[in-house]
């Protein structure tokens, strides 16, 4: 409750905080079919039909209502950005933790491993990982999650190395401490800070990475929604429909762009070295 | 020295898993190469046909021999043939790599000389308003989506003043420079606005905790200038992370910007990669990730080794 209060009294928190709490709800309104009209629905009498009280953004090719399809889209990004980050920070911080505390050899196979997975171009990496899979959700899922699994394993195999070193944790194993315990009550605890900041940022990223990889084409497969989808359908009707493509662009950037500023927001609320030069 | 000797030595051993992941995951695609390259056609051929094709590209071995094969000639400078150009595809790398590192280039340039001086204003006018509006336009333009923008960029351009971005076959820098500006000014500013979004948020927060620094004080109470604080006193320190920065996105950069280059049609790396792996050209897939898994640790060295020049009281590989 004090972290809330915390980020709705930091300026791009409050902003942040009321543009995703805003999708959240149109996420979860479009996942339950509480939309305007039916997504798949096509009037095929009011095909390109421009912006109106009837079609709040218009209508695409096929006469289905953008603003149901946005609102589903929006759900399916967010299914995605939210199960692939989960993913990845479950997997990177048992890795770099298990890395950080077993050291030596461990750490050398765990890191190198993941300096493999980090030479490769996120979107390469992940295009292959889906053309190997077949494209979809739940291929874009785990894509995305092994993508920025190298990231949170960083993230937390730099702290927990140190942390590993402190008087603490040495009273602790002194005092008889197993290790499950040290590891999850000294070490996971420190790292609440640092990993909460990574996942809102990471929210971001996964965003984008989903909408690039619908934009492709590898993504979630039509007739479903997408926000990436719907944008590169967008581009052969841009002169004629510009609304096919502003609606879901914006949408696809004021997403990220709330997540970014909650993101930021966190760092300075957790980190005290950023607090004096927010950036 | 040794430093760099540590960090070059976990080179092959980073490219080795790089080119294991690469061939194992490119074989489990479905499909076969040979259906991939001929697509209708490849039902025309008779068994033996198809046989000889696939002992042309080497692709009718168990995959251990194919993989030393091809690391082989890995060590010979010899990526392989690709199935979808029929040419070895280092010579397809060579001929397309011009255009990704030109485009890379000209969105540093853009992030840098927009960047830098963005965000040292925004730092010496701290919490003022400007300070707000520059903070604002970066934190939008690291949320733009590439594609977004250059849809955007595409859509202005024909629907507001009727023209459409230059886009054809791709003109080499050499050939025809006029023209080949034309064709990558586009990109490289939608690639260069995010990039430059980054390095003025950056540079700004860098300068704001340089500025701060006692060094600083001194020099501002010696009487020095604000203009030579900033200048000379400050910015060489504020401008670490700005490199590390720069040197990581445009290490990203020289993989190909696969999504730009599709926005705009661009014959670049990253494109090609994307058809590579849509085609099952082993090969190329294999020889491009290669390529751009060592380029990216190169600059990253690289970037290691700036850090010392500009700091000389950072010394590389001491805790």
């Amino acid at each position: 409750m004090r972290m809330v209060r915390a980020v709705f009294s930091h300026g791009s928190g409050r902003i942040g905080g009321a543009i995703v709490g805003f999708y959240l709800l149109v996420a979860v309104l479009g996942m339950v079919g509480l939309t305007p009209h039916d997504p798949l629905a096509q009037f095929r009498i009011d095909r390109l039909h421009a912006p109106s009280a009837a079609y709040w953004m218009g209508t695409d090719l096929f006469g289905r209502d953008v603003a149901s399809r946005l609102m589903v889209g929006v759900g399916q990004s967010f299914i995605v950005a939210f199960l692939s980050v989960a993913f990845a920070s479950l997997a990177g911080t048992v890795l770099g933790l298990a890395a950080a505390w077993l050291g030596r050899r461990w750490d050398g196979i765990v890191m190198r491993v993941m300096d493999v997975l980090l030479a490769f171009p996120a979107i390469l990496l992940a295009l292959l990982i889906v053309a190997v899979a077949g494209p979809g959700t739940w291929t874009s899922v785990v894509a995305i999650g092994i993508v920025y699994t190298p990231i949170f394993t960083r993230i937390v195999r730099g702290p927990a190395l140190s942390l590993k070193a402190r008087e603490f944790v040495d009273a602790a194993r002194t005092f008889g401490s197993s290790t499950h315990y040290i590891v999850t009550r000294h070490l996971l605890l420190n790292l609440v800070a640092p990993l909460t900041v990574q996942v809102t940022l990471a929210l971001a990223w996964a965003l984008l990475t989903e909408a690039g990889l619908s934009f492709l084409g590898l993504g979630t497969q039509p007739p479903a929604a997408s926000l990436g989808l719907m944008l590169s359908d967008s581009r052969k009707l841009m002169e004629t429909a510009p609304w096919l493509m502003i609606f879901p662009g914006l949408a696809i950037m004021i997403s990220i762009l709330g997540f970014n500023l909650l993101g930021d927001a966190l760092r300075d609320i957790l980190d005290p070295r950023t607090r004096r030069s927010p950036a | 020295m040794t430093y760099l000797m540590r960090r070059l030595a976990t080179f092959p051993l980073v490219l080795l898993g790089v080119s294991i992941l690469v061939f194992v995951a490119i074989r489990m695609v479905p499909g076969d190469a040979i259906t991939a390259m001929l697509g209708t056609e490849a039902g025309l051929l008779t068994p033996q046909q198809r046989q000889s094709l696939a002992a042309y590209f080497g692709i009718d071995q168990p995959w251990l021999v194919q993989y030393w094969r091809w690391l082989l000639g890995v060590f010979q400078g010899n990526l392989g043939i690709s199935v979808t150009y029929g040419r070895p595809v280092l010579d397809v790398i060579l001929e397309r790599f011009p255009l990704t590192l030109e485009l890379a280039l000209m969105s540093m340039i853009i992030a840098l000389a927009v960047g830098v001086p963005a965000g040292i204003f925004a730092a010496t006018r701290n919490e003022r308003p400007s300070d707000l509006g520059v903070r604002v336009i970066a934190m939008i333009g690291q949320s733009t989506p590439s594609f977004v923008l250059g849809l955007l960029i595409i859509y202005t351009l024909s629907a507001g003043f009727g023209v459409l971005p230059a886009m054809g076959a791709f003109v080499p820098l050499w050939q025809d420079p006029l023209r080949n500006l034309g064709q990558l000014i586009l990109p490289a500013l939608t690639l260069g606005f995010a990039f430059a979004a980054s390095v003025t948020r950056i540079s700004r927060s860098a300068m704001l905790d340089v500025l701060s620094d006692d060094y600083v004080r001194t020099a501002r109470s010696k009487g020095a200038s604000a203009r030579s604080v900033i200048w000379r006193h400050a910015l060489p320190n504020a401008l670490i992370p700005v490199v590390t920065l720069s040197g990581i996105e445009f290490g990203y950069l020289l993989g190909g910007a696969v999504i730009v280059e599709q926005v705009f049609a661009l014959p670049g790396l990253g494109r090609m990669v994307l058809d590579a792996i849509l085609q099952r050209d082993y090969a190329l897939v294999q020889g491009c990730v290669l390529f751009i898994a060592f380029n990216f640790m190169i600059i990253n060295l690289l970037v290691d080794l700036a850090y010392v020049l500009l700091d000389p009281r950072i010394r590389l590989g001491e805790q």
